[in-house]
């Protein structure tokens, strides 16, 4: 069994299953695995642990040199999507192992990191929340304007920094911490996932086993150990 | 595998098959599955379908009855595990898919005018559901088939002149 506590995966799509009550749950369908452990990082070699995976095939031909000698040294094909997941402890993988959904098996929840889809250059209204200036009452053509900027006393101080603004938003690294891992189907490579992952359907995502839930299950044995 | 099949195969685990058999204006019989504690009984809803909607999994259909003189809607999904069986009783000839009409109408009006022949077509051997479905596409393959035939006849005479 691998140590890994994670697996890079795809995201497929959103549907809904039943669940043993009959009520209907909104999940996502992640294709998971089968990923190559390309790397295994130690704390006295690297001053962490973690395993390198990776995930989905590329070309040979759209891949550098170097990083085909990378991969050729763990066995492996050139990969599209490479991503670490750090563990607690030396791993016990060595590279060119394989890694599966059932490294999972057992979790309850997970962490979902995703490249978020991108919108563009958007105003602030969609980008910050701002509720734009009114319908009405005299109101023209500035209905979704920021309106002031700030310091409206203090002259020569120009605008405040960090100020919300209209601008780019979208392709952000975002991690959707725990969301209940439903199911998991080894013969199909396949989570679900209850609720939204970040990215459009296709997009690569790193599963991994729940930060939260990893200190909520520490501290109950810590106080189970107590007792 | 590709991004759309594995979709499919997950769908595929959370549908009933031979569910989702029946047509809108057709009046139902949902036999749904309470519990009770730790009893289990059914519990039977009738009405008529005024509408479906969703695809694959996700499918689900309006069933509407009227109790007393007030209307009831329900809306169940077609692949629910609670729902033990949906029966057809009648089904009703309908123009139109979503049949929101009928919310207006009280009495003897939210009758619909049954459809004929569906029995005929129905043999013994077959289910109901598989013998209403194959008819159809047959005939539509007969049609499509025929007009083609019947053109190129038409129009050869008219060269000919």
């Amino acid at each position: 069994m691998s140590s890994a506590t994670g697996i890079l995966g795809r995201k497929v799509g959103m549907t809904q299953v039943f669940d043993e009550k009959g009520l209907r749950i909104g999940v996502t369908v992640i294709e998971a695995g089968p990923c190559k452990v390309l790397q295994v990082k130690t704390p006295e070699k690297d001053g962490y642990a973690a395993v390198q995976l990776g995930f989905g095939d590329k070309r040979e031909k759209n891949t550098s040199l170097p990083l085909i000698g990378h991969f050729e040294k763990a066995g492996s094909g050139p990969k599209r999507f490479v991503r670490e997941i750090r563990l607690g402890a030396a791993p016990s993988d060595k590279p060119g192992d394989d890694v599966t959904v059932k490294v999972l098996e057992g979790v309850q929840k997970v962490d979902v990191s995703g490249v978020t889809k991108g919108k563009g250059f958007t105003g602030v209204v969609k980008r910050w929340n701002f509720r734009g200036l009114p319908a009405s009452h005299g109101c023209s053509k500035r209905h979704r304007a920021p309106g002031g900027l700030g310091r409206h006393m203090s002259i020569n101080k120009g605008v405040p920094k960090g100020k919300k603004m209209a601008g780019h938003l979208g392709t952000d690294n975002q991690t959707v911490l725990g969301l209940r891992l439903v199911k998991i189907d080894p013969e199909n490579n396949v989570l679900l996932v209850k609720g939204a992952v970040p990215g459009a359907n296709g997009s690569f995502v790193v599963v991994r086993t729940s930060l939260k839930e990893k200190v909520r299950l520490d501290k109950e044995a810590k106080r189970k150990a107590a007792k | 595998m590709a991004v759309k099949n594995l979709m499919d195969v997950v769908e595929k685990t959370q549908m009933k098959e031979g569910r989702g058999n029946f047509r809108v204006g057709d009046t139902v019989e949902v036999h749904l599955k309470i519990v009770e504690g730790e009893k289990e009984r059914i519990q039977v809803f009738t009405g008529i379908v005024i509408g479906r909607k969703g695809l694959g999994a996700n499918a689900a259909f309006t069933v509407r009855r009227l109790v007393g003189n007030e209307g009831v809607e329900r809306v169940f999904p077609v692949h629910s595990p609670s729902i033990d069986k949906i029966e057809v009783k009648k089904s009703g000839k309908i123009r139109r898919a979503k049949l929101y009409f009928l919310r207006d109408r009280v009495g003897k009006a939210t009758r619909l005018a049954e459809k004929r022949g569906l029995g005929d077509l129905v043999k013994k051997d077959e289910t109901p559901e598989a013998a209403a479905v194959k008819p159809r596409q047959q005939q539509k393959a007969e049609e499509k088939a025929e007009p083609k035939e019947a053109k190129k006849e038409e129009k050869a005479p008219e060269a000919k002149k």
